[in-house]
């Protein structure tokens, strides 16, 4: 806890400026994830969601700013440094193990805690995705898109992680899933995981946040409580066009 | 790991309340679940049959060189399937570890070393030496991949070679020749039954362990990176330290190989640990399919067996024929017509002999250089133009290298041809030409045969089998 009672933020981008060569696409970034809390980031197409998670986890190096991992400075850090002290990611493109099955997917998202621990996390994974316990031995490349999806959740949620990212967890699923991926998220909010969701369906995501940030062309345009950022017009404007 | 959770709901869902009804009940469905069943160790066992059965089989001492000489294939493409199949790093200086754990060998066993140590103690260190070198190359290679990683162990292996050729400690290219037998616990092993019992006992050990290895959590790392490195390093697996335990791991095995190599050939030579063992090596694991344990196996297996049989004028004939019938019944569908296409072939050589009989006597006048039934059997159906070849069975004129080249373009216009029908048609006559340059001018070579047959095996095998025999194929997410 922080001196105003606030939750102490586990991740903080301060003045983030990320460049693709030439390109400058995250123009002063500053962004804040408090413990346990559920934040969403909105935006257009290549708005730059994406990027700032890939600026988060060290995968693109901002030129100025910093990355504050629950207190201490990672912007120089590694990937796998900044994993280790919590992070996790659902990729926008899931990234699962092709050839191998569902169990060892799952089994890998949780690679560097002892073995005695994972049943126990299989369970809870399993709890969430029934699914995921039937098509176990399956091949998870030969699994349908939204099994996919789940097989992603599923092996971010096995890492335990403290602050879980999740890029756009409900593309491509049909809209029983796409609610069921939000009771999820939920879910893993209430049992204390601080997350940072990137979605393009405004207004489901914002239900379910705690505050929420837009995103255009690389600026932080709007931010603010979640159920204040529902009502906003220049919101209504700016992103969900009407 | 895969116990039933106390917990969870199983079964909510349609997809899961149906799954029992979907799968397959045919024999073949069953069979190969059944086939899953067979603990691993019974089948370690089964693979192991037909090696301990070897010995008792073969009493020629040539055979049994070979048998070693096949067991030690199968542990240097078990060893490059760590690295290569499992991994995926394109580690093409592979074949160095095994030559440092020959010459090694001869460091701590030899008259020129004037030391004898025994072989529990020196292959044991062999082992740790080699995987230590294989940590030194892989440091400057971790952070390569693919194309690169590929260049830089190739150098790595140019580079040893020639200080092995160069160097008097190592006598140059004239090798080590005075190499002690191996002694084990006291014992000096002097018979070749000896080394075969050795280095399958090796072998045994090493598939033992690397099955294990597989299973554990390295291995699904290890397999997981090949996959995504990317992904891989996001699920907090050290990417470097796994890259680098497979190249030591991988190396070590090659290591013991060379140790066990070296006193059994009782000489080593700089030239043995070359491009072309290199080549031979992938090939088999390629051809067996990258990845999988039986895999590398049978594939060293088949070359080896195949590479040995080729060598020998008594054997190659059968060897080739019998596997061109082979792949052409398997590779053509329906199966009739790969039939249709062997009459056809035979038809064809038939008239073509005939004729030549008839008008054009010097085309059949020539004498093979095969040895086997088959070669005399097929004398009456193949052309065989008088001086097509020289004594030594070197190509005699222009005509004979026209047809060489002839032969390898019409192979190549064969891919071409997009009609399935068209293709069948057109196998006839380049089965048959293929047929006449076999006979007239590669089994008179078979050095440089076998190595044009071994490309041409692979070439079928890719085009329709790209995994290999045993690899499985990949699953790409799209
Ligand atoms: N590696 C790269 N090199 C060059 N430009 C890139 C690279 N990656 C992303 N970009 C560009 O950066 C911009 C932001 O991309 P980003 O992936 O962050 O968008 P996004 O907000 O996630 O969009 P979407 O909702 O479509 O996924 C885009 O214009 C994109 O073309
Ligand atoms: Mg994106």
């Amino acid at each position: 806890m922080s001196a105003n009672g606030q939750p102490a933020p586990l991740l903080r981008l301060e003045g983030i400026n990320t460049y693709y060569g030439q390109m400058h696409i995250l123009q002063d970034v500053n962004l804040e994830v408090r413990e346990g809390e559920l934040v969403c980031l909105l935006g257009g197409n290549a708005s730059g969601k994406s990027t700032t998670l890939k600026t988060i986890l060290g995968i693109v190096e901002p030129r100025t700013g910093a990355v504050i991992l629950d207190g201490r400075d990672v912007t120089r850090d590694s990937t796998a440094k900044r994993i280790e002290r919590g992070l996790a990611i659902v990729p926008e493109n899931r990234r699962l193990f092709g050839p191998m099955t569902v169990l060892e997917n799952l089994e890998l998202g949780a690679y560097l805690r002892p073995r005695a621990d994972l049943q126990e996390d299989l369970e809870r994974v399993y709890s969430i995705f029934p699914l995921l316990y039937e098509r176990r031995k399956q091949l998870a490349g030969t699994l349908s898109g939204g099994e996919q999806q789940m097989v992603a959740m599923g092996r971010a949620l096995m890492a335990r992680p403290k602050l879980l990212l999740m890029d756009e967890p409900s593309m491509g699923l049909a809209p029983v899933l796409v609610e069921r991926s939000f009771e999820v998220i939920q879910e893993v909010h209430r049992a204390g995981v601080a997350m940072l969701v990137v979605e393009q369906n405004a207004n489901v995501s914002l239900s379910i946040a705690d505050r929420g940030y837009v995103l255009s062309t690389g600026r932080v345009v709007l931010e603010g409580k979640a159920s204040e950022l529902l009502t906003h017009d220049e919101l209504r404007k700016a992103y969900l066009g009407r | 790991m895969s116990e039933a959770p106390s917990g969870p709901r199983i079964g909510v869902d349609e997809w899961v309340a149906s799954a029992e009804e979907r799968r397959q009940k045919t024999l073949s469905a069953r069979a190969e679940r059944a086939f899953e069943r067979v603990p691993p160790a019974a089948k370690l066992a089964l693979l192991a049959i037909p090696f301990a059965l070897y010995p008792f089989l073969v009493e020629d001492p040539y055979l049994m060189q070979v048998g070693i000489n096949t067991l030690i294939f199968v542990l240097l493409a078990l060893g490059l399937n760590v690295a290569v199949g499992w991994v995926g790093l394109l580690d093409l200086g592979y074949v160095a570890f095994f030559g440092l754990g020959a010459y090694l060998y001869a460091a701590v066993a030899s008259d020129y070393a004037g030391r004898h140590w025994d072989g529990a103690l020196a292959i044991p260190a062999i082992a740790v030496t080699v995987a230590v070198a294989g940590f030194l190359l892989g440091l400057p290679s971790r952070r390569l991949v693919g194309d690169y990683l590929a260049i830089v162990t190739l150098f790595f292996l140019q580079l040893f070679l020639v200080i092995l050729i160069n160097s008097t400690f190592t006598r140059g290219p004239n090798g080590i020749s005075d190499i002690r037998p191996l002694t084990l616990l006291g014992r000096e092993i002097t018979s070749l039954d000896g080394y075969y019992w050795t280095a399958l006992v090796a072998l045994v050990t090493v598939v033992v362990v690397l099955y294990l290895v597989n299973q554990s959590r390295t291995g699904r790392a290890w397999r997981a990176l090949r996959e995504d490195e990317l992904a891989a390093e996001l699920m907090t697996m050290p990417v470097n330290r796994l890259k680098l335990m497979a190249f030591a791991f991988g190396a070590s095995i090659a290591g013991v190989a060379g140790a066990i190599y070296a006193p059994a050939q009782g000489a080593i030579f700089p030239a043995s640990f070359d491009l072309i063992l290199l080549i031979t090596v992938y090939a088999m694991l390629v051809l067996g399919g990258a990845g999988s344990l039986l895999g590398a196996t049978v594939g060293a297996v088949i070359i080896s067996a195949s590479l040995e049989a080729l060598r020998d004028p008594e054997d190659a004939s059968w060897l080739v024929y019998i596997a061109v019938v082979l792949v052409l019944l398997v590779l053509i569908k329906p199966w009739w017509r790969g039939l249709a296409v062997l009459g056809a072939t035979a038809a064809l050589g038939l008239l073509v002999h005939e004729a030549a009989e008839r008008w054009w006597p010097s085309l059949v006048e020539g004498t093979t250089f095969g040895q086997a039934r088959i070669d005399r059997l097929v004398d009456g159906w193949v052309l065989m133009p008088a001086d097509f070849v020289t004594e030594e069975g070197l190509p005699a004129g222009a005509a004979a290298r026209i047809t060489y080249l002839l032969f390898v373009a019409s192979v190549l216009a064969l891919t071409l041809i997009r009609s399935s029908l068209w293709r069948t048609v057109a196998f006839v006559p380049v089965l048959y030409l293929a047929a006449v340059v076999w006979q007239n001018l590669m089994l008179p070579q078979p050095a440089v045969a076998r190595f044009i047959l071994m490309g041409a095996l692979l070439v079928a095998l890719m085009a329709y089998r790209p995994q290999g025999l045993f690899g499985k194929a990949r699953v790409e997410i799209v």
